[in-house]
């Protein structure tokens, strides 16, 4: 009975405890109060050109690495470094005939490419670049705005720049922008689901959903190491969001010619190569924010000189490094995997992520249960203990899982040794495996060989 | 009563969504009228937005736009719906019934709404002032728990039903890509699989057959169906151009 009591009163005490803590934990710490709105115009269009600079700058730079990568030069004549032949390409862009097919839906055709392009640049507005600097004679943060659901904004605005790919598929009357724009989009939702979900454990260790708050609760403790599963689902959501190499299943040229802007041509095609860069650049932000600790300078840095490093304009330093080493990510991704099938990733997706990250969302519910003391007053042992368990079922579903793959991937019988040419073409011997002798083989066939299976009426598949 | 922004931006969004929704009932093609119903919901969300309801709105994006209309335009797409529906009525009366019926339903919701009475207003700033979502969750999570967990439920329930009805067993396993190679080669042939249709650099529709060296078309680089619907296209023009060339190349023009 008194257990009961004590437990009830426990359990009470750590209610209240928490209650006043979460009172006004979700809602924004930025704040805006000094800033007129003619300075908030001024920051949106430096998101803008920030934005801008860093796409010209970008494709010089992804064409750099993967030559290097590939030991040729690539782009080095246009100025100093080539770094003006983005410039020069883009020009060439603007000027190239705009080629409307006669199939198409002229509207729809036309709005399609404003809406990829135009929606790329909106979900930047909640990223925080740096802490709160003066600007005009103004105290203001470095983050064009904020609001209680920030990340949930970048989520809708996605699910919204979605319209501009099925739109385009649909409106160019084709067949490969239609299956190109339906590949696309299903790609993308798919993968909106299992990036929301691998949010979730980064909104229970902040409280917030807010950006602001996020990187704020980040000061001791990047969210990378507590929710290092998040960031592993993070990773490879955003590559398939932003319909980047190993995941460009939309414009698989062998397959689908250009995907759905195989009729686009000039600006409006620019329009979806420069919102397909943008959108980099926010998953990037995104991922910058929410797991390594946003604008804050790298742990050593920041404790130099009593966190000199962690004010004013330092902060877009550390962020615009971060937001560049996930961009070199991106582009090493690129130069080393190939493309992967489109029903093998959409398995993944669905049958692998989503489950994988619902049972890791609802295990840290558990670890922050135990932090918070639903578990008792003494929270270091309920959450040594919690985390036990979790990692004890972990290992035990993992073993399982391996024994079963082990039962499965019994090698089948191999004979010692092989004829090479049995099959009418040359084979190699598997390891352990010895060739057999020609001239042995030549006796044998004039014995009288058994002809092969015929299965030529079964249907062939166009591999 | 609204501040400066909040009027511009009502007075911006509102005409255009009276015209997303007057298109969705005066639009012919099925696909526009999804989009003007489409932006009619983003604006909504926005509207949710200016009045302090930000995970209303963004919800209401996010759910509806992003994946309710996502999955209406994707049946119309694949479909391909057009207005050439029959406009003869198949049940006798259909029309009047519809029309009474829909009639009854406005009058009885008029009557529940404006018999409806309201306390009187706390404003949104008192209700947000613990945190818009934080306030979210104690309704959700606390006062109506249990009809928010019948509803899941149902829809669960009625998720699984639809899976249930449009499911069907596979009578045999499928291959795999692995396997179809395998079979290929003990058969030996077509090892890297049929030839791809069309003639190089010239037209590379499906339709097309290839040409195999020696300038004859490829019967099996063009699907069956297109065969069978004698739907493929000559390639003699083609051939006739390639001949031309491989003369100019043997031969010269001059001679």
């Amino acid at each position: 009975m008194s257990l009961i009591v004590s437990l009830a009163a426990g359990a009470q005490n750590g209610v209240h405890a928490i209650a006043p803590s979460l009172a006004s934990a979700d809602n924004p710490i930025a704040d805006f109060s000094d800033t007129p709105w003619w300075l908030s115009l001024i920051k949106a269009l430096l998101v803008f050109v920030f934005l801008l600079i860093n796409t010209l700058l970008v494709i010089w730079f992804e064409r750099r690495v993967i030559g290097r990568m590939q030991q040729r030069p690539g782009p080095n004549r246009t100025g100093p470094f080539g770094l003006l032949q983005t410039l020069a390409d883009g020009l060439k862009l603007a000027f190239k005939e705009d080629l409307t097919p006669k199939n198409a839906d002229k509207v729809v055709f036309l709005l399609a490419p404003m809406i990829a392009g135009a929606m790329a640049f909106i979900s930047f507005s909640i990223i925080p670049m740096g802490p709160v600097v003066s600007m005009f004679g103004h105290r203001t943060p470095l983050q064009l705005t904020d609001t209680p659901v920030a990340v949930l904004l970048v989520l809708a605005v996605a699910g919204v720049g979605v319209y501009g790919i099925i739109m385009a598929g649909w409106s160019s009357g084709s067949t490969y922008p239609l299956l190109g724009g339906l590949r696309s989009t299903a790609q993308v939702i798919s993968y909106e689901i299992a990036m929301g979900l691998s949010l979730v454990a980064v909104f229970l260790y902040s409280g917030s959903m807010s950006t602001s708050q996020i990187v704020a609760s980040q000061k001791s403790l990047w969210f990378i190491i507590p929710a290092f599963f998040s960031f592993l689902v993070y990773v490879v959501t955003m590559v398939g969001e932003t319909n980047r190499l190993p995941f460009d299943l939309a414009e698989g040229e062998g397959e689908l010619t250009g995907g759905f802007h195989t009729e686009y041509s000039s600006m409006k095609f620019a329009m979806f190569f420069l919102g397909e860069y943008v959108n980099m650049f926010t998953v990037s932000a995104l991922a910058t924010t929410m797991f390594l600790g946003g604008w804050q300078a790298p742990p050593g840095i920041a404790a130099i000189n009593d966190g000199m490093f962690n004010q004013g304009w330092w902060g877009l330093l550390w962020f615009v490094i971060k937001l560049w080493s996930f961009m070199f990510f991106f582009v090493w991704l690129r130069g080393s995997l190939p493309r992967v099938r489109y029903d093998q990733f959409m398995r993944f997706g669905w049958k692998f992520l989503i489950p994988v990250t619902l049972l890791w969302v609802v295990s840290v519910a558990f670890i922050r249960g135990a932090q918070l003391a639903f578990f008792g007053e003494s929270t270091r042992t309920a959450t040594v203990i919690v985390v036990g368990v979790i990692s004890l079922i972990a290992l035990a579903a993992a073993w399982l899982w391996e024994g079963q793959h082990e039962a499965a991937a019994v090698p089948a019988e191999r004979p010692e040794e092989i004829d090479p040419f049995a099959g009418g073409y040359p084979v190699p011997p598997m390891p352990g495996q010895r060739l057999r002798e020609p001239s042995q083989q030549a006796e044998r066939s004039l014995a009288g060989s058994t002809g092969h299976p015929e299965l030529s009426d079964q249907e062939e598949s166009r591999g | 009563m609204t501040s400066g922004g909040e009027a511009v931006l009502f007075w911006i969004l509102a005409p255009v969504s009276v015209l997303g929704a007057l298109g969705l009932l005066l639009v012919r093609k099925a696909v526009h009228v999804a989009l003007g119903m489409a932006v009619v919901m983003i604006n909504l969300g926005i509207f949710y937005i200016a009045q302090n309801a930000e995970f209303l709105g963004i919800v209401q994006i996010v759910v509806y736009t992003g994946a309710v209309m996502m999955l209406f335009i994707f049946v119309l797409m694949l479909i391909g719906v057009d207005s050439s529906d029959s406009l003869v009525e198949t049940i006798k009366g259909q029309k009047i019934a519809g029309l009474l019926l829909s009639t009854g339903l406005g009058v009885a919701l008029f009557a529940a709404i404006g018999s409806a009475t309201f306390a009187s207003p706390i404003g949104l700033k008192e209700v947000n002032a613990g945190g818009n979502i934080t306030g979210m969750a104690v309704l959700i999570f606390g006062k109506y728990v249990w009809a928010f967990e019948v509803t899941s439920a149902l829809l669960i329930t009625a998720a699984l039903a639809a899976m249930v009805l449009a499911h069907r067993e596979r009578l045999t396993p499928r291959p795999t890509q692995r396997q179809w190679s395998e079979r290929r080669f003990q058969v030996g042939k077509n090892l890297a699989g049929l030839p791809a249709p069309g003639v190089y650099a010239r037209r590379n529709a499906v339709d097309t057959p290839a040409l195999l060296p020696d300038g004859t078309p490829s019967e099996a680089s063009v699907p069956r169906v297109l065969t069978a619907r004698e739907q493929v296209n000559d390639p003699e023009p083609y051939a006739g151009a390639e001949r031309a060339i491989e003369r100019e190349i043997e031969e010269g023009t001059n001679r």
